[in-house]
């Protein structure tokens, strides 16, 4: 551990780049963006740093407080889907065979080898009320209603007179849908670090002592695979929170979360102080989170030991 | 044994992963009581077919009854066995009772019997007052016992003990091995354990079936395993052993048979059974008499010197060089503290009694 006491110089020569790093891109911005929530619009582009409150005061309104709250909502239902379909996609490839496993593993991972938008504008090609999906429900539905008039069964219209196209884009349902699919692999990638460091003859012990699929499942994976499990919301649910892209191109007017109305402050509204206060606000939520998500866990390792 | 009902009937077992036949062609029965070994060095398929006893993998052909079921369609959860994992598998996020008292509970026991099963079970390990410990502050052996206790709360017909006894230490193992046997005496039921620890199979089990590649060998009770061992690997695998390769050349008409060994020269061997022409001699090491004056005219005797002496303790194995060529292996016991003990480069006179001469098969 006190290695880097014996040779200080290498310490310093690897320590002081990323240190440096840390400071000029990302805690000096920090900081300052930390000052401008307690500054007050002067003129157009001069913002005077007065230590008011004013900022902090008016993103805690209702109108705020409720976009606030729908970004929670939609970052957990996010979080929660991507759990729900996580977990059987990370057990397939844990018990997958050795060849199979890095395919299967590289097949998750190939998304993030295309940028964010390209990848949101694929997904809008695909849900648009002109896109490929509501094309294949089509098709469906003509080979469906073709093969009730031949069985002489046309007239009666059992599925409709006509097709109507879904409306998939520019709604909450996008959204959502958008976000789980971007923050997938987050969730699949650490459940998937917990079930393969799993022993397994837990899940055999389990089976040898009466237990069925259902409750081994219960019983004895999830609670092995929790750590997994934790550090996968957290990596799913931060990112989705201050999502930006993704209701900005698949949401509807009220489908806007905290991110997109924190742009709008810094660019098309021009205010600053407010956009600022707003980050912090949002920072300060997060923290709060895991700080009790931290004494949750903190809990049940005493709980446990 | 053979007086009691059989409670594991193996028959004509294969287990083939791609084409390695890991399990070739195995038939066993095992009965009621018995606590019974499968002894094999690793990979000679004795694991596999365990698990194949647990449920966790299907033969590829021949059947397993256990208490005269076909086991063939019955998943590892509704199987009257129950085992012991190598490596315990005590579940970490739970505390020893709840271990103990999950295949219990699984099986919706009520709560008053769960926690009368639970107790006694854990005071037949010697655990009692361990309840709520977690399995990180147990040690190997305690993890151990509650691996066991898990498994016999649920009265099995049969317990399965994978290699039990390979993560503790020296010391502990001896213990173990002791305690083993007693529970199972008391449990009353049958124990079917894995080893490749020749003298762990020895001194705990009642019959052992010796496997390699995948075929068992010999099945015997400890002492005829070591004394009569059937072929060439089992008396190499059980114990140390002397081995000369031979072709028979006649046989006497007082049931003498006339080997001759390419190093030792002609030996003639009292041994009435049929044997093929190629075979091996083998003498134990322990029966083996070394001296420096020549020994009786009965034995065979060889002129030689040693090569090096091995001190263990309790015993010595003396390495001779016989001037024809062999070297040979001879235990001493370290009878007396002060005692004068063969060095290296000593001529002596080594030799066995002819009947001691194990004839075996290639």
């Amino acid at each position: 551990m006190d290695y880097w006491r014996k040779s200080p110089k290498v310490f310093w020569s690897f320590g002081i780049p990323p240190t440096i790093w840390l400071f000029a891109l990302f805690l000096a911005p920090l900081f300052l963006v930390w000052g401008l929530s307690f500054g007050e619009k002067q003129g157009i582009i001069e913002v005077a740093i007065t230590g008011t409150l004013e900022n902090y005061s008016r993103a805690v309104q209702p109108l705020y407080l409720q976009i606030f709250l729908k970004s929670f909502w939609y970052a957990g239902l996010t979080t929660f889907f991507c759990l729900v379909i996580s977990f059987p996609i990370a057990l397939a490839i844990t018990s997958a065979s050795e060849r199979w496993k890095p395919i299967l593993l590289l097949l998750v991972i190939l998304p993030f080898w295309t940028n964010l938008l390209i990848r949101t504008y694929a997904l809008i090609a695909v849900l648009r009320t002109n896109g490929y999906l509501n094309d294949l429900l089509e098709l469906i539905w003509l080979s469906a209603d073709s093969g009730l008039r031949i069985l002489g069964l046309g007239d009666w219209n059992l599925f409709g007179e006509r097709f109507h196209r879904f409306e998939l884009l520019y709604n909450n349902f996008a959204v959502v849908y958008g976000l789980v699919y971007v923050h997938l692999p987050f969730m699949v990638l650490p459940l998937y670090a917990a079930l393969d460091r799993m022993d397994r003859s837990y899940i055999e012990a389990s089976l040898d002592l009466g237990a069925g699929q259902w409750r081994t499942f219960r019983s004895v994976i999830v609670p092995l695979a929790l750590p997994g499990i934790i550090s996968g919301v957290i990596i799913t649910f931060i990112p989705a929170l201050g999502s930006y892209l993704t209701p900005d191109l698949l949401g509807g007017t009220d489908s806007q979360m905290i991110a997109n109305v924190i742009e709008r402050q810094f660019k098309s509204a021009n205010d600053w102080p407010f956009g600022a206060a707003l980050s912090f606000l949002l920072m300060y939520l997060t923290f709060f989170a895991l700080a009790v998500r931290a004494l949750l866990t903190r809990h049940n390792e005493k709980g446990l030991a | 044994m053979a007086d009691r009902p059989v409670i594991l009937q193996i028959k004509q077992v294969v287990k083939s992963f791609g084409n390695v036949h890991a399990v070739n062609g195995v038939n066993l029965n095992i009965y009621e009581g018995e606590f019974f070994a499968l002894l094999g060095p690793s990979g000679c398929g004795k694991t596999t077919l365990l698990r194949m006893l647990a449920g966790f993998e299907f033969p590829s052909e021949g059947s397993i009854k256990i208490d005269g079921k076909e086991t063939r369609d019955i998943p590892p959860n509704q199987r009257p066995v129950n085992m012991v994992f190598q490596s315990y598998a005590v579940f970490p996020h739970m505390n020893v009772f709840d271990n103990v008292a999950y295949g219990l509970k699984v099986a919706k026991t009520p709560r008053e019997e769960v926690k009368e099963r639970v107790q006694d079970a854990l005071a037949l390990v010697k655990l009692d007052g361990y309840e709520l410990r977690k399995p990180d502050q147990l040690s190997g052996g305690q993890r151990q016992r509650v691996a066991l206790a898990r498994a016999l709360v649920k009265r099995p017909r049969v317990l399965l003990l994978d290699e039990p006894l390979s993560a503790l230490d020296a010391k502990l193992r001896e213990a173990m091995q002791l305690e083993l046997v007693k529970l199972q005496k008391a449990v009353g039921i049958t124990f079917l354990i894995v080893t490749h620890d020749q003298e762990e199979a020895l001194s705990m089990a009642d019959r052992i079936a010796v496997m390699e590649n995948g075929v068992v060998r010999q099945v015997a009770p400890p002492g005829e395993l070591y004394e009569s061992p059937n072929c060439r690997f089992v008396a190499d695998f059980i114990g140390r052993m002397n081995l000369f390769a031979g072709i028979v050349e006649g046989h006497e008409d007082w049931g003498g048979l006339n080997v001759k060994t390419e190093l030792l020269g002609k030996l003639t061997i009292p041994h009435s059974e049929r044997v093929s022409s190629k075979l091996h001699l083998a003498v134990r090491p322990e029966k083996l008499r070394i001296s420096s004056e020549i020994l009786p005219s009965s034995y065979f005797s060889f002129p030689g010197e040693v090569d090096a002496v091995v001190y263990h303790g309790s015993e010595s194995h003396v390495y001779l060089k016989t001037d024809a060529g062999p070297f040979l292996c001879a235990t001493l016991t370290n009878l007396s503290r002060i005692s004068v003990r063969p060095k290296k480069g000593d001529r002596l006179w080594i030799g066995w009694a002819p009947e001691d001469t194990l004839v075996l098969s290639e």
